[in-house]
């Protein structure tokens, strides 16, 4: 029989394939190790450190997202000196840039002109864009640190608004590299990377142009994978807060992929769409049409009544008699001149039920099988 | 799709064609991309434009519009001279391979070259790529089907992976990426003239009989109706009195728009049912309003075949109704009653008589679609067709001849005309082009050129030019760019103020009823 590599996590005995991190094995076993830059299915770039473990024998902390597990290792993925790390790291990370969702600092005069500050690179002031939606604020909370007892460093690079869809906010970028690598290990769009170097360092498109001059097609991966406020849809940026939405789960309505999809609503309207991850067919990416082709949903322009051509010009009518229109006329061509002198376009657009219902009416009540689609064209 | 989307990233090689990926399926381009940069795939792009993909590609072979049997055919030539065929598949699976060895005896690569232009050189080691992989994929699009030949293209790349034993197996298959949300659904639920639901032709009297006892009708019509590129020619004729449109935009997507439109003129009565007004629509007798997928519960089947919810999020506008609702009033109206109470139930009904969906049901689909076909509610679906053996039992190898398209350039349209769609708008853009953003990306048609043949008829770019075929004439701004090839102009579809298909032939595949968008002839002059 084949031998089965165990190790050991929080004193949890797990077996592993060779190829598997720690991280890998520890979430199979259901113990939650933190991460803010490791990316599902992209190299493991072990950036942001957050996931360090206790690896008994090894001479420091080890990134769990980049560190291969081992027969018979011993890790701890809370002990106190992992604790004390990531409190570290969070505090660095809170202290640099515009975090202003009240894990900054509790200091009253602290916070005040700290906020000022920021408010004056946002051009709001309200809190950060994805209060309630954010992986370092979970964490910040988690682990009860703030961004006290650091000097707050001010943002370094503008905001970018010139694009119509993604709105990129450095202030609040923790240079985690998730973006980089939704871009180029997922999307395959090679639009972003790192740019300059040290405190300078900046996510940058085609030598630091703004996206709308690069490579970037808009699919969105990177606002979707942002664990922070640096990446934004600029429609929902300020006016959606996921406390006020409700999500919905469906299929995308453009190409034949059939992405899998919420669509996030608020009012009776689809405000914001997010690729549902983890789940065939589309694992989470969506392009630019499925992430922000939404507007035709509640647009003015929609049909709402329906209408009746006289004399050349629709008046709205009311069901009852455009329905009693249809079939009167129907009825009379087909039993005229028979159900062949009648058409039927049904829709790749619509439902199978609804094609299906479309295929019984024209074979059993039309009595025809003129019935097509725009499969061709 | 014979195979899954998931399956292209296990391709060993994948051969891409007639297909701009990046722009009309983006997510699934992506499978092909990270094939390529993550998992050391070899990709083959044969596509007259030098689109994205082509960046990625090991081999890109451009051919000349129209050819695509002459090349396929020299891909087998250089396979079975060169003894890369399949021979234990051939043997045990298929049938007829003598015939097609007979056929593509003499397309030698030179002989190709001469009708392809593609070098001799580059389609021998193409065929080879391809032959040698263990596993290799072939997805393909619009740019093969929509061609006079478009089912003799179809045919040929089928030829190729049956010849190399690339079907059944995972990473390979012939897989056509539809570009319709639902398309594959409306043909698998008898949105076509000669099937009935689940693929049963009209004149299969046991499914004649079943539908007619669970509908409690008789005298359902035997005879293959009209295919939607026929209903238009009999509108003009008279013999077609009125047609009933559901959620499509004729007037935009249709092959030659002008005489579309003269057809259209001549209904008696005609019905529209749509969420917007369309260019179709403004035509109409009565206009319907219907709710869009938003506001809709029930299922599409995407391009795997897998069968997945779609859910209702928002109210729909004023008193828009489902379309399945309007066409039971209408029934119901015409003295046959049909009701539901919610899609569900019609679901159901349509599993009873669709034997590829029998085994699917919405409590099956809650978390995750199946892909069809699912006979039994045991069955897990099927995510690779043609496993142990082919729907018809053998392989059928065809052997066929090139011919070339039905329109060719002359000395009074000396150049050729390509369409397609871009990245930031869909079909006839009537939801894409309601999001500012995209058409911020993408505001107007363009006539994409070579600096070349730009230079030739002293044009520049961001000049307006008219473009004129033998239909009609539009006019739209020239775009001079890498991805054109000589002697080929590209035009989007989407823009109704700048219709590419006034200029298009309506020249069809004589199987297929497909229109041949990617092949006629057109003269540029500057000005408009």
């Amino acid at each position: 029989m084949e031998q089965t590599d165990l190790m050991v996590i929080n004193g949890n005995e797990l077996p592993f394939e060779p190829g598997e991190t720690i991280l890998d094995v520890a979430r199979r076993g259901h113990i939650d190790i933190p991460t803010l830059c490791h990316l599902k299915g992209t190299t493991p770039t072990g950036a942001c450190r957050i996931c360090v473990v206790e690896v008994k024998g090894a001479r420091t902390l080890l990134p769990a997202c980049s560190t291969p597990a081992a027969p018979n290792m011993v890790v701890r993925t809370e002990s106190p000196e992992v604790v004390t790390s990531r409190k570290e790291i969070l505090r660095l990370m809170l202290s640099s840039g515009n975090h202003n969702c009240a894990v900054r600092g509790r200091d009253d005069s602290d916070w005040t002109a700290f906020q000022l500050g920021v408010e004056k690179d946002d051009g709001s002031d309200a809190l950060c864009p994805v209060w309630g939606d954010c992986r370092l604020q979970d964490l910040a909370y988690r682990y009860q640190v703030t961004g006290e007892g650091f000097q707050g460093t001010p943002a370094r690079y503008p905001m970018e608004t010139a694009n119509p869809f993604i709105v990129r906010d450095f202030s609040r970028c923790i240079l985690c590299g998730r973006c980089i690598q939704a871009c180029n290990e997922v999307q395959v769009n090679n639009a972003i990377s790192f740019g300059y170097r040290g405190a300078a360092t900046k996510i940058i498109a085609a030598g630091d142009r703004s996206l709308k001059d690069s490579d970037c097609v808009f699919c969105g991966e990177c606002v979707q994978v942002c664990p922070v406020g640096a990446l934004v849809e600029k429609d929902a940026r300020y006016q959606v807060r996921p406390w006020e939405t409700q999500k919905v789960r469906t299929t995308c309505s453009y190409c034949g992929v059939g992405c899998q999809l919420y669509l996030h609503t608020r009012d009776n309207r689809v405000v914001k769409v997010t690729g549902v991850e983890d789940e065939a067919p589309n694992y989470g990416s969506l392009c630019v049409k499925g992430r922000f082709g939404f507007t035709f949903i509640g647009s003015e322009e929609r049909l709402t009544d329906p209408l009746i051509k006289e004399n050349g010009a629709f008046r709205k009518a009311s069901w009852d008699e455009a329905i009693g229109l249809v079939a009167e006329k129907l009825k009379t061509i087909r039993d005229e001149h028979g159900g062949d002198s009648i058409g039927v376009l049904t829709s790749a657009r619509i439902t199978n039920e609804e094609n299906y219902i479309a295929h019984k009416f024209t074979r059993a009540v039309l009595k025809t099988n003129n019935i097509d689609h725009c499969a061709r064209l | 799709m014979t195979n899954s989307i998931a399956d292209i990233e296990e391709a060993d090689v994948i051969l891409v064609t007639g297909s701009n990926t990046t722009e009309n399926h983006p997510v699934i381009s992506a499978f092909v991309k990270r094939a390529v940069t993550r998992r050391g795939g070899k990709l083959i792009v044969v596509d007259p434009r030098r689109i994205k993909l082509t960046e990625f590609a090991e081999q890109w072979l451009r051919p000349n519009l129209g050819t695509d049997v002459a090349w396929i055919n020299g891909m087998m030539h250089v396979i079975i001279k060169e003894d890369l065929h399949a021979k234990t598949f051939i043997e045990e699976r298929t049938e007829k391979f003598d015939e097609l060895k007979a056929m593509v005896e003499k397309y030698t690569p030179a002989h190709v070259e001469s009708i392809t232009g593609i070098p001799a050189r580059q389609l021998m080691e193409a065929a080879r790529l391809y032959a040698k992989a263990p596993a290799a994929s072939i997805l393909y699009c619009m740019g093969i089907t929509q061609h006079t030949t478009g089912t003799d293209n179809v045919k040929s790349l089928a030829n190729l992976a049956m010849l190399c034993g690339n079907l059944g197996i995972r990473g390979g298959g012939v897989n056509p990426l539809r570009g319709q949300n639902n398309v594959q659904g409306a043909c698998d639920l008898g949105g076509l003239p000669n099937v009935l639901t689940g693929y049963q032709t009209v004149d299969n009297l046991d499914a004649i009989k079943k539908l007619e006892r669970v509908w409690n009708v008789t005298g359902l019509p035997t005879k293959p109706g009209l295919k939607v590129t026929e209903m238009l020619p009999k509108a003009h004729s008279g013999e077609l009195k009125a047609l009933y449109i559901t959620g499509e935009n004729p007037l935009v997507s249709d092959p030659d728009l002008n005489h579309a439109e003269k057809c259209l003129e001549n209904l008696e009565f005609f019905v529209v049912q749509d969420i917007f007004l369309t260019e179709t629509a403004q035509m109409a007798d009565v206009v319907l309003p219907a709710k869009c997928f938003a506001e809709k519960d029930g299922t599409f089947s995407n391009t795997e075949r897998r069968v997945q919810r779609v859910r209702k999020a928002v109210d729909p506008p004023g008193s828009a109704k489902d379309d399945w609702k309007i066409m039971c009033e209408i029934a119901t109206r015409m003295g046959y009653a049909m009701s539901y109470k919610e899609s569900e139930i019609i679901f159901d009904e349509l599993a009873g008589l669709t034997p590829s969906y029998a085994g699917i049901s919405y409590p099956r689909i809650e978390h995750e679609g199946l892909h069809w076909p699912c006979p039994t509610p045991e069955h897990p679906g099927t995510p690779i067709l043609h496993g142990a053996q082919f729907t018809r039992g053998r392989g059928l190898f065809h052997a066929i001849d090139w011919i070339a398209p039905a329109e060719v350039a002359d000395d009074d349209y000396p150049m050729y005309l390509t369409t397609g769609r871009v990245l930031y708008h869909y079909h006839t853009g009537t939801m894409t082009m309601k999001t500012d953003g995209l058409n911020e990306r993408a505001p107007e048609s363009f006539v994409e050129i070579t600096r070349g043949d730009a230079q030739g008829i002293g044009i520049d770019d961001g000049d307006r030019v008219t473009v004129t075929s033998r239909r009609g004439e539009i006019q739209a701004r020239i775009r001079i760019s890498r991805k054109a090839v000589d002697g080929t102009v590209f035009i989007p579809f989407h823009f109704a103020q700048a219709a590419a298909n006034r200029l298009t032939n309506a020249a069809l595949d004589p199987i297929a009823g497909i229109p041949e968008f990617k092949v006629c002839a057109v003269k540029l002059s500057k000005g408009a």
